[in-house]
């Protein structure tokens, strides 16, 4: 079909247009592999998405349904790649940090946090200990704003309305403190190689107890919207299971995989920015259904809490930047004064630092899952190569296995409950 | 991370005495271990990581691709390991001279491999022997090329100014009812 | 002080249509229930409590582009979804009008790559842009508005 306008490239155009609609149920079979073996011989193939409220975004998903269940099932993404990846190579390392922001949406701060550790491992450089417990607190801070969002729209598929009005409350209120913080509502790209961008207001530690002190009765009151409510406990129990085996065989990370009793959580195993100091418990379940990664999420916030208190209770004084002055610039007063921060100053704004050639891999606990970084230096100002292993790409590989059998409205509560982000899927 | 170190040292002890000289090179940096091996040897020494008793590396992470033109070989594949009992991390690596003959899949190990290997395919096209899942998964389905290859161009369009804004608005194709 | 105390018994207003017509779309433009990236968060923003866009008559978000007025394109679009968006404009009913919310989707914002069109007004035609990575739900209400006024100047002739 034509639309009128000038195909972008390459006819890229037309190719989507008539996979939209020429598909059979062979063409599938043959395309994507089976699923159940059915009796009846007149499976029906639906298309779900791009467009579609309850798929978290442009997702599309193509099911074979025997009815209403689901027979077979075949994701279909990449209507969000952005091409981050490679976009990162031709940027400068901190300049490609503002796209670490816009691979997951919901939870910019833990990509901004896991592409500076990889880039300070890569250059074999510290964040100061100020700098670091402020990392922890935003990020935590940052689990608990994406953890909000999945609530409210997981209720909202589940046709619970009011939790979404309830969850996006609270965020506004941690909106104003990453605002406050760093000038931005969501893409803060507050931190940076060697620290933060600056330290942070005196507003901030008011702000955060004063969270600290109402946030608890407010998941009380969103799990006595839900705990409790038989049309929920009848949408997730026993839905969407998945064992502790499979889930590690299908690399799920994450409350989902914690939803299933495998207590994996990379801030315990392999703590970074100084999370070993902080006592915290992982939350986990054994049942492994939709209902228990709800809950296992909804414990987490309550731990989320307790790191901020104890990181906001011994947040060290000092600076908030390595002293490094080939990779963080030099305060603007010494610009005035110092030739040598002169010269700092223009290098690193104009060319960049450089990093020795060799690769790193970081992982780190983003609200969804392990969300990793592979990072390779070239020896130039430039990255020679980003990868992010994101846990969204991941987990969305078992819903095929998950989701056959179930009943299509089912699938609408596993996709909630693995809590995909798009941007991080495609990139 | 003493610990780390004599966890490095079990797994190449190990993988050396299961596979005498598979492997190539040991690279060590900051604290991660990188076991360099032959494409070919990619999948039995996967396998016996992740069913060694002893091991049991039963995480697949993260499979990367990585384009080092101008260097020979070109691609590097990093398999990315976790062992969730013994909280240890490896990383082997293979490097792949020919894109189209790449290491066997996964698949048989870890269920969440053809998956990886389907990104790897589509955005840097290195073929995984036994996986007959590999298509378009990003792209279109009848984009040409393959992104993340280093001889793929990024694809920049000039950035309006007031100064060449004319120039670019005549060319630009806008969309009409 | 209502509008009856003015008309007195006769229950007769006189009014040009276009006004009337005009004012009739400004107050109950129903958007499309789409987003694509970070902007759609903020969307989503704008209709939760804080912001309430119910104050303008945009409750109501249709999942459907057969019942949607308004297409607030919110976030990339990549060259995947291009064909997608125009086929989504193309099932809505006319009158119909799109915000391009968001840089990546006035002109492709920081992504100037293989990978995502570079401004949204290349495969739909564009009414009101909305600056901003992501916008703030002030910045999307005040596109809003402006969109209203727009409409509001709107001429018969002009429909057809």
């Amino acid at each position: 079909m034509s639309f009128g306008v000038a195909s972008p490239r390459s006819g890229s155009a037309k190719a989507g247009a008539d996979t939209m609609e020429e598909l059979t149920v062979e063409e599938l079979r043959a395309k994507y592999g089976t699923g159940l073996d059915v009796e009846s011989d007149e499976n029906m193939l639906l298309s779900m998405g791009p467009q579609h409220p309850s798929t978290h975004g442009v997702l599309r998903l193509l099911l074979e349904l025997d009815g209403e269940t689901v027979v077979n099932l075949a994701p279909d993404i990449g209507f969000l790649h952005t091409g981050i990846e490679k976009n990162m190579e031709a940027k400068t390392y901190t300049k490609a940090l503002v796209m670490t922001d816009r691979t997951d949406y919901l939870a910019p701060l833990s990509n901004n946090l896991v592409y500076l550790l990889a880039l300070e491992k890569l250059l074999g450089i510290e964040a100061p200990p100020r700098a670091q417990a402020i990392r922890v607190i935003l990020t935590e801070l940052t689990r608990l704003n994406s953890h909000l969002v999945w609530l409210g729209t997981h209720a909202l598929d589940l046709a619970a309305m009011s939790v979404f009005l309830y969850c996006f409350r609270e965020r506004e209120y941690l909106l104003d403190v990453f605002e406050m913080c760093s000038g931005q509502r969501m893409m803060t790209s507050y931190f940076r190689p060697g620290g933060v961008w600056r330290d942070v207001p005196p507003e901030f530690e008011p702000a955060v107890r004063q969270f600290l002190e109402f946030f608890p009765a407010r998941i009380e009151d969103y799990e006595a919207l839900l705990r409790d409510n038989p049309i929920w406990l009848e949408r997730t129990k026993d839905v969407g299971v998945i064992s502790a085996d499979d889930a590690v065989d299908w690399g799920l990370t994450g409350p989902a995989l914690r939803g299933s009793g495998v207590a994996l959580d990379i801030r315990k195993v392999m703590p970074y920015s100084g999370y070993d100091q902080y006592e915290f418990d992982v939350p986990t379940r054994t049942e492994g259904d939709v209902y228990a990664r709800y809950a296992c999420r909804m414990d987490e916030m309550r731990e989320s809490l307790r790191i901020v208190r104890q990181a906001l209770d011994k947040l060290p004084e000092g600076p908030v930047l390595a002293d490094d002055r080939k990779v963080v610039p030099p305060p603007r007063a010494e610009l005035g004064r110092s030739m040598e921060a002169v010269i700092h100053h223009f290098k690193l704004w104009t060319e960049g630092f450089s990093a020795p050639e060799a690769y790193v891999y970081q992982a780190i606990e983003s609200p969804r899952g392990e969300v990793g970084c592979y990072l390779r230096g070239n020896g130039g100002p430039k990255p020679g190569r980003v990868h992010f292993r994101t846990p969204s790409y991941v987990n969305l590989a078992c819903l095929p296995f998950v989701a056959r059998g179930s009943f299509v409205a089912d699938l609408v509560a596993i996709i909630g409950s693995i809590d995909i982000v798009l941007g991080e899927i495609d990139r | 991370m003493e610990d780390w170190a004599k966890k490095h040292g079990l797994v190449l002890d190990k993988v050396e005495a299961a596979f005498p000289d598979a492997v190539l090179e040991v690279v060590d940096f900051r604290g991660e271990r990188t076991l360099v091996v032959e494409p070919a040897n990619v999948r039995e020494i996967c396998q016996f990581l992740h069913d060694d008793a002893e091991l049991r590396y039963n995480l697949l992470e993260d499979i990367v691709a990585d384009d080092l033109l101008p260097d020979f070989p070109r691609f590097a594949l990093s398999y990315h390991i976790y062992s969730i009992p013994n909280n240890h991390r490896i990383r082997v690596r293979a490097l792949v001279e020919d894109p189209d003959e790449g290491p066997e899949t996964l698949a048989s190990i870890w269920r969440i491999a053809t998956w990886l290997e389907m990104e790897v395919w589509d955005l840097m096209g290195i073929r995984f022997k036994g996986n007959d899942k590999l298509r378009r998964l990003f792209m279109p389905e009848d984009w040409q090329g393959f992104p993340l290859r280093k001889d793929y161009p990024l694809g920049y369009e000039e950035v309006q100014f007031s100064f060449n804004w004319k120039a670019i608005d005549e060319k630009k194709p806008y969309a009409r009812d | 002080m209502g509008v009856e105390q003015k008309l007195g018994e006769m229950g007769v207003v006189t009014a040009r249509l276009e006004d009337m017509v005009n004012w009739g779309r400004t107050n109950a433009m129903w958007p499309m229930l789409f987003g694509l990236a970070c902007c759609a968060i903020e969307m989503m923003s704008t209709q939760a409590a804080h912001y309430d866009a119910s104050r303008f008559g945009m409750e109501l978000m249709r999942p459907s582009p057969r019942q949607a007025d308004l297409m607030i394109v919110a976030g990339r679009v990549s060259r995947k979804m291009g064909p997608v968006l125009r086929r989504l404009y193309d099932q809505m009913p006319d009158p119909k009008w799109v915000i391009a919310m968001g840089d990546c989707a006035s002109c492709g914002g920081v992504f100037n790559n293989y990978a995502v069109v570079q401004g949204v007004d290349e495969i739909v035609p564009v009414d009101v842009y909305v600056a901003g990575c992501p916008p703030r739900p002030e910045a999307l209400i005040d596109g809003i508005l402006s969109l209203h006024e727009k409409v509001r100047g709107e001429k018969m002739k002009d429909w057809a």
